[in-house]
């Protein structure tokens, strides 16, 4: 399996694809944190959709991480399309029938581009934490944000936290990207469906009915991302159900996906 | 130890109610280059897919190198392979695809160069793969199907798109492959090339096997022909009707007649066609080639 692992990094190493996406990461995790501390006064917001994150919620051990908290979803997009577009593109440009006729075992070929693109979201992760954890340090004391309790253990265990939940909810995104791509078979399509079901159809959903957010698969690893809203608190998706919906859907498409391609022709 | 590279006994594949290869059975021994035909559509692609477990049999056996096709894991590391023209990834170089390749299957990578050698894209070894022309694209595939270094080699019209000397140089490949011992089973429409290279063949029409066994022994089965071609071309029914009368089987086939008989039947055909008035700008004894043989034999012409 790791003859396709490293196969597969070989692939997803090429500039375009690496530089373009990591460029990407850079540009978004400095902006989303920047817009944190340079909007702090603004009456708009200075978070997603308006929200106001004051300086007191800045100054908490976890102030150093809302930055990268809140990119985290946007990484989640971005590993979907990443995860859809090398599964689809095997069929679209043919390469399949090399892949296995090189390694027939396709499990194994499933699990090695899975670990793959796993490590590749995972570089993509470490960047963002390092950039928006910078631009927040570079960017607090002018803000008049106080950073004293960043750097203790409590800082260092919310750095940590936000972290796991982030590589949980990319990961999860990518996956569902992956089933989009075995199941659609063409890059474009996987892609625009995922990616309009995340946006727009979702919100729609959740707009026309708010109940349906505790079962939206973005709207679950969206909160995985975010930590989930504190339990008890009648609002938002708790950690532990995001955590348990947001797995099974995740859980019960790659079955689904990985059966279907074990078992279908490669006539392409 | 198996003296056979390939052996197939009934295997089928059926979509829907449309049987796309029906109850085949061949054998191709080792060390020899099989010419795989048949007219578009008649199961060559499905046949080469099934043994190479991309596609599922929806009927009978077979065995590759001695190994079960139900378990390709355990024959496709010897076993080199170009279906349907070649496929890369366009953003990257030609040597990149094969490293990527070479790393998927296990193989050294210290190869990759010496096959880009090979078959002649050396010097164009860093180029990316969507800057190739069709020749050049098919080139790789050849070379990728090469990486194992492998004991069967499986190539689906494998000269698409090559020059004469592109051709020429694969045909040269394949019969130096042969020689050290590698097996080629080979489809292609330019059954001018397979007549030249193949030891062995299989004939498919229509998703069934319609010869299978040495091309010296299907060429030597076949009725030898006297093509004729008179001065005027409306004379073609005529000396049709002549050769019909005269007991032959024959047809107009690219503005002659062919017509089955032994040379020495020319002569009497000849003088035939004066008494009837006509005067023959051509009159070939031969025996049939390929192509002939592959039109009579699946009725496609």
């Amino acid at each position: 399996m790791w003859n396709i692992v490293f196969s597969e990094l070989r692939k997803l190493r090429r500039p375009t694809l690496f530089l373009g996406t990591m460029g990407a990461v850079v540009f978004f995790s400095a902006l989303f944190s920047s817009l944190l501390f340079l909007l702090i006064d603004s009456p708009q917001g200075n978070a997603d959709r308006g929200r106001v994150v004051t300086r007191e919620v800045l100054s908490l051990a976890t102030g150093g991480v809302q930055g990268f908290s809140s990119v985290g979803g946007f990484l989640g997009i971005i590993a979907l399309c990443v995860f859809a577009a090398q599964t689809a593109q095997e069929y679209t440009y043919g390469t399949l029938r090399n892949i296995l006729v090189r390694q027939p075992g396709r499990l194994r070929v499933l699990a090695g581009k899975f670990i793959a693109m796993g490590f590749f979201a995972l570089v993509m992760i470490i960047l963002s934490a390092i950039i928006s954890v910078a631009a927040s340090v570079i960017l607090a004391p002018r803000a008049k944000v106080s950073t004293d309790l960043w750097f203790g253990a409590d800082g260092r265990h919310a750095l940590l936290t936000t972290f796991i939940n982030i590589i949980i909810s990319v990961v999860g995104f990518g996956t569902i990207g992956m089933v989009l791509g075995l199941l659609l078979r063409s890059p474009i399509s996987a892609i625009s469906f995922g990616v309009l079901w995340l946006l727009i159809v979702e919100n729609l959903l959740i707009a026309v009915k708010n109940s349906l957010e505790e079962w939206m698969p973005g709207a679950q690893l969206a909160a995985i991302a975010s930590g989930g809203a504190p339990s008890g608190m009648g609002t938002g998706i708790e950690y532990s159900h995001a955590l348990t919906i947001g797995g099974l859907y995740v859980a019960v498409g790659a079955v689904i996906a990985s059966i279907l391609f074990v078992r279908r022709d490669v006539s392409n | 130890m198996s003296n056979t590279a390939i052996s197939v006994r009934d295997l089928s594949k059926k979509y829907g109610e449309r049987m796309a290869v029906s109850h085949a059975t061949f054998e191709v021994p080792l060390g020899t280059i099989c010419g795989f035909v048949g007219p578009n559509g008649s199961g060559k692609t499905t046949t080469m897919r099934m043994l190479l477990g991309l596609i599922t049999p929806t009927g009978g056996t077979g065995e590759i190198l001695g190994e079960s096709i139900k378990h390709p894991e355990k024959y496709l590391p010897r076993v080199g392979a170009m279906i349907e023209g070649p496929a890369f990834y366009p953003a990257l170089s030609g040597k990149e695809n094969l490293n990527y390749l070479a790393n998927l299957g296990g193989f050294s990578t210290d190869r990759v160069q010496h096959l880009l050698e090979q078959v002649g894209l050396g010097d164009r070894a860093k180029s990316k793969y969507k800057t190739y022309s069709l020749g050049m694209k098919q080139r790789l595939g050849i070379a990728a199907a090469l990486l194992p270094n492998p004991k069967l080699l499986m190539l689906d019209e494998p000269t698409n798109g090559l020059d004469p000397e592109g051709i020429q140089e694969v045909r040269a490949l394949l019969r130096s492959l042969a020689n050290d011992g590698t097996s080629v089973f080979v489809s292609s429409h330019l059954l001018s090339e397979l007549e030249l290279i193949s030891d062995y063949l299989v004939m498919l029409r229509k998703g069934e096997v319609v010869f299978t066994g040495k091309m010296s022994d299907l060429m030597l089965s076949q009725q030898p022909v006297v093509i004729a071609r008179g001065a005027n071309e409306d004379d073609l029914e005529l000396l049709l009707s002549i050769a019909k009368v005269a007991g032959h089987q024959a047809v107009i086939r690219d503005g002659a007649v062919h017509v089955e008989g032994p040379a020495s039947w020319a002569v009497d055909f000849n003088r035939a066609a004066f008494n009837a008035g006509i005067t023959l700008s051509q009159l070939t004894p031969q025996l049939p080639n390929l192509e002939e043989t592959f039109f009579e034999m699946t009725g496609e012409k």
